[in-house]
């Protein structure tokens, strides 16, 4: 179990933000910390890695303390055992991917383990590569590797999947599941994805302005905010294509085909490469342009 | 022409800029990571060469060397260091005055890499040393071409700081500089004029390159 009572003042040039919160993180659990930009997600995992020192608080992961404002204690982040995945990766560029993982390791004759880890996120053909030749999803899936090469207590994950496209996005999600469930590390990602907060996650957090404002399971906590009789999703219409009264419009949403059976009426102002919306109102579906 | 003025101008200039390379390393490392209080005024010290009279530097040094202060005769007496008027205080008044050209490109190189790649290698439990070595320096190593060259580059046209501290005698501390005025002053103007146009081309070409170099120009494919 990871303890953590904290409380942190940041100021940037327009904006102060006050962190103050409590959190506690069972082990072998994955939880997320959801919530709007500046709300202080990243600077609270900058705080349980040692990256950040808080003003005040106490950081305790089982009988280990890694922080304690009143002894005026901070363990340094290099012995805290956290694997880090930053937003951009943070991958060594000068090394290949083989390097980059060969770095992480305590000691290079212990490679075996390494091997292990290339196998479980295979990365076996991409380990002559450098960084730059990668895509986002391969760069963030060796970054993972490099993160779990020690075997960390605690795994620490800052929206790796934001800037990904969505097929390298559900790979990588698949990839967390996978290492999650064989390492059993104890986790915790922060994303602004719903979708991915409920696929990965067993426990969120939401932050805003610094502060826990609720908690519970992800199929809870995001059940209340989704509205149950009015839905939207945008799209492009590929194809339009007669079926007796009606018309076929075959439309892509998100890298997604889906065929929508549609009115004369509804098709008679949209034409092929037309962005629109797809949406479910008071229980009827509906075709409309997208606002201009 | 006697060679000896610039054969060590470029005996200056390499035991200078190496030297300086080791000692613009931590510094500039410290200096491009440190929220400490003191920075200012370090940055200040250090870019003082960049505004201040090359001859204010050279008569502090000549001050703080004699053997007839403190300091300078301490060096004299007690470890056999004679600093003013030889080739090592030459050395020390230069590495003094080209650590701008050193530690500023090398510092600017540091601070624009992503923190992220020094906040991974320190979470690996991998130490500063390693860090910097292993991890930033290879990443920026267009700004320790740029501080190399320019260190390399400055001290060879030293002038003011070279005649305070070194003097001019042949052999031990007349650089090129110092011999093209002492031939002008005698009116020799052939022999000022090749050392004046060996220290052009030879300075002109070393810059050349480091443009070409970081500009990408040297690449077998360019993009």
């Amino acid at each position: 179990m990871i303890e953590a009572n904290l409380s942190k003042i940041l100021e940037t040039n327009n904006h102060r933000l006050e962190i103050d919160l409590t959190l506690q993180i069972p082990t072998g659990s994955f939880y997320s910390l959801y919530g709007p930009s500046g709300a202080g997600k990243t600077s609270t995992l900058r705080l349980l890695a040692g990256l950040l020192q808080p003003d005040h608080g106490l950081i305790r992961f089982h009988d280990d303390v890694w922080f304690d404002s009143n002894k005026k204690y901070s363990k340094n982040s290099a012995h805290r055992n956290i694997g880090y995945v930053f937003q951009e990766g943070g991958l060594f560029p000068n090394m290949t991917v083989f390097e980059n993982l060969e770095f992480a390791l305590t000691n290079k004759k212990d490679n075996k383990q390494l091997h292990e880890l290339i196998g479980l996120m295979r990365l076996e053909t991409l380990c002559d590569r450098k960084p730059n030749t990668l895509s986002g999803g391969q760069k963030q899936r060796v970054a993972l590797a490099r993160a779990l090469v020690q075997k960390p207590k605690l795994l620490l994950l800052d929206e790796p999947l934001a800037a990904l496209d969505n097929a390298s996005r559900m790979e990588l999600q698949d990839c967390l599941i996978q290492t999650h469930n064989t390492l059993k590390t104890t986790t915790l990602l922060v994303s602004h994805n719903k979708e991915e907060i409920l696929k990965l996650s067993d426990h969120v957090l939401v932050m805003d302005d610094g502060k826990i404002r609720r908690q519970g399971s992800p199929e809870i906590i995001f059940k209340e905010n989704t509205p149950q009789k009015n839905m939207e999703l945008q799209g492009k219409i590929l194809k339009i294509e007669p079926k007796g009264t009606l018309f076929l419009v075959t439309v892509n949403i998100q890298g997604n085909t889906l065929e929508i059976c549609a009115q004369k009426h509804e098709i008679d102002t949209l034409k092929v490469g037309d962005e629109i919306l797809i949406g479910i109102q008071d229980f009827n579906p509906f075709l409309r342009s997208t606002p201009k | 022409m006697n060679w000896d003025p610039i054969i060590l101008t470029f005996q200056l200039a390499s035991v200078t800029t190496f030297l300086l390379f080791f000692i613009a390393l931590p510094l500039s490392y410290w200096l491009a990571h440190t929220q400490n209080k003191c920075k200012p005024f370090i940055e200040t010290l250090v870019s003082m060469p960049l505004v201040l009279p090359p001859t204010v530097l050279g008569f502090y040094f000549l001050i703080a060397f004699s053997p007839s202060n403190a300091f300078g005769n301490w060096l004299n007496e007690y470890l056999g260091i004679k600093l003013v008027f030889s080739f090592s205080g030459l050395v020390i008044a230069s590495i003094l005055y080209s650590l701008p050209f050193m530690v500023h490109p090398i510092q600017s190189g540091l601070a624009n890499l992503p923190s992220s790649l020094r906040e991974a290698s320190l979470l690996l439990v991998k130490s500063k040393t390693t860090t910097l070595m292993k991890v930033l320096l290879p990443n920026c190593k267009a700004s320790l071409l740029t501080g190399i060259v320019l260190s390399f580059a400055h001290t060879i046209g030293e002038f003011g700081v070279v005649l305070m501290i070194g003097g001019n005698i042949p052999g031990q501390t007349k650089v090129a500089s110092i011999a093209i005025y002492d031939e002008v002053e005698a009116l020799n103007y052939s022999s000022a004029n090749w050392y004046a146009l060996i220290l052009f081309v030879s300075t002109f070409l070393i810059l050349l390159f480091v443009y070409l170099q970081n500009g990408g120009f040297l690449k077998k494919h360019r993009e």
